[in-house]
Formats: C-alpha cells, structure tokens, sequence
C-alpha cells in the first residue's frame, strides 16, 4: 500500500460520491412529475449503444501501433471473443477465452 | 412474504449470465486489489459502496499513485458517465416504484442496465420487486465474487498482467449483443467512430470527454435520421 488507510478511504468515498452523482443526476433533473423533454427521451434511447462503442475504445486506447508487440495481442484477443460470441452466444465463455488467449499472449508469447 | 419470494425465483434465472460474468470480473478485480496490499475487507467496502466495475478497475490504479482525491473524483465522473445515459433511456421505467428506486438507482450497472431493458418478468408477477430483485442478486454476486478474489489473492501469489482484459471482454460482448438487438446501428457506429477519431486527436489520457461531448452533437445532428430508421 503507497496510501495511509486514511488517504484510501478518502479517495474511495470521492469515487463513491463521484459514481452516486452520474447514477442519480437524470432523475433528479428529470423527477417522476414533470414531462421530460422529446430530445432527452430520443437520447435515452441511442445512447446506450454509442456509450458501450466509447467503453470499448476506452479499454483499448494504450494499444500503441507504432512499439512493439504493436497491438497483436490485443487485436488477437479481441477478435477471439468476437468469434467465441458469434459461435456460442455465452457471455462467460466469450469473456474467458478471450482473457485467458491474452494472458498467454502477453506473460509467455511477447 | 411468499409472493416476493415467487418474484426472487422468478427473477433469479435472468440473472445468471450476470452470475457468472461478476463471479470471474469480480474475483479478477479481488485478486489485483489483494496484490497491491489491500486485504478482502477493501474489496467489499469498495464492492458495497462503489459498485461499478470498470471504476474499481482504475480505482486500484488510482490507491497506488499520488493522493489526489480530486483527480479521483473527476475520474469517476467521466469513467461513469455512461451511467447518466442510462438513467435517461429508464425515467420512464423506474416511475413509480417508491421506497425501492433509490436503491435501484444505485444498482445501475452496464450488466444490470442491460437485464432491466431486456428481461420481460411473467404477468403475475409484480414488476417493481421483479427489477429490486435483479439488481440485489446482481449486487451480491458482485460483493462475493470480489471477497473471494481478495481472499484468494492473499493465499496464493498470482501473475496478474493481462487480467484486466477481462474488462474489454465484457464490453465487447456486450457490444456485440447490443449489435445484434438492432437493425439501426447508426449509435454503436457513432459510439466508436467519434471515439476513435478523438482518441487520436486527444490522446489516451484527454479524449473521453470530448467523445461524449461529439457523440451528443452527432446524435442532435442525425436525430431525424436515426429516428426515421428506428
């Protein structure tokens, strides 16, 4: 541990308070009793899709395709979770052969 | 009594590739917690009371660099953003549902979002105990399965480089179910294009909130478009 237990639990209540703010900021400025606006409904529906889109780019975006392994062995990884997903439809098979392909990948192949 | 029984049964088999799917993220995310030196009572603190998973990922991240409890605050703002576009697309959902929306508000996670749009409980069963019923199992399997990691992080000594990929799994899986739910994938499209294009503009550590703030002008831009489609 680099923090004191004070200083970690510090910083675990900021991101607790930080997470309670964007799970309760659409219902308190939209409450039950008031009409919510066309436009934040046609959001309410699009946005789910492009918000995984951005989470996936997120969770990939220190690929780096100009140093070595040059992102082989996320590409690899990626493309065999899409491939297990098409074949088996089975969330935790997709998820852990994909893992495990990049912990082989990574800690014994590059 | 009997009757929210019913509904926990009912609920219960909808939640379990959620199961699942916490019990190997969570035990991910207990064992890189326990190698950094924090033991299992840190993984359900955080577990309990953050309960987001991609945040916890960071989160360790974060308890091993400098003290900066701003910089953390303003992380989880932007690594959850996602979670106020969740709220929006479930005003209507969660009218109505007293006592239990705080806590149901609380739960929203990707998994738990996503069970909530989809799932469509039986007639004579009551709606609203039905959706607690999901986010309370799901949050405990989440709180278990990271106590479990954290335990088994102490008693054994794991190599955990690479571990954290279990994140991106669970986002492009869930990408490709959302893919395949629609015809229009005008939004996924827009989600990763104005991603990528602002990632290579801003860098690594900067393009996340001008990506949000791009998807928000695309999506005012095509709104007739995409909703003609729809």
């Amino acid at each position: 541990m680099t923090l004191t237990n004070t200083q970690s639990l510090i910083l675990i209540a900021t991101i607790v308070a930080g997470t309670l703010i964007t799970r309760f900021l659409p219902f308190i400025f939209f409450p039950e009793n008031k009409k919510t606006p066309r436009f934040i409904i046609y959001l309410g529906k699009v946005l789910p899709y492009a918000s995984i889109g951005l989470l996936v780019v997120y969770c990939l975006k220190n690929i780096s395709f100009m140093q070595s392994p040059f992102g082989i062995p996320e590409i690899i990884a990626v493309l065999c979770v899409i491939a297990v997903h098409l074949w088996k439809s089975n969330t935790l098979l997709s998820i852990g052969s994909g893992t495990i392909v990049y912990i082989i990948l990574i800690q014994v192949v590059f | 009594m009997q009757h929210k029984l019913k509904t926990l049964k009912c609920a219960f088999p909808y939640t379990l590739p959620v199961l699942t799917g916490y019990l190997f993220l969570g035990i991910a995310f207990g064992i890189l917690l326990s190698s950094k030196g924090y033991h299992f009572g840190w993984a359900l603190l955080m577990s309990t009371f953050i309960y987001a998973g991609s945040m916890q990922f960071v989160a360790v991240n974060l308890l091993i660099s400098a003290f900066n409890p701003l910089n953390a605050f303003l992380i989880a703002l932007v690594v959850n953003a996602r979670h106020i576009f969740y709220g929006i697309s479930l005003l209507k959902t969660y009218k109505g549902l007293g006592a239990l929306k705080p806590y149901l508000i609380f739960g929203l996670t990707d998994e738990t979002y996503s069970l909530i749009c989809s799932a469509r409980p039986p007639e004579d069963v009551d709606k609203r105990y039905f959706m607690f019923f999901i986010t309370l199992l799901n949050h405990s399997y989440w709180v278990i399965a990271s106590a479990i990691g954290a335990i088994l992080g102490a008693l054994f000594t794991f190599n955990t480089e690479g571990i954290d990929f279990v994140m991106t799994a669970l986002f492009v899986v869930i990408f490709i179910d959302q893919w395949k739910s629609q015809k229009n994938h005008i939004p996924a499209l827009i989600g990763v294009g104005t991603s990528v294009v602002c990632l290579l503009i801003f860098g690594p550590d900067k393009f996340i909130i001008p990506s949000m703030l791009c998807i928000l002008i695309s999506f005012a831009a095509l709104k007739d478009r995409i909703e003609r489609k729809a």
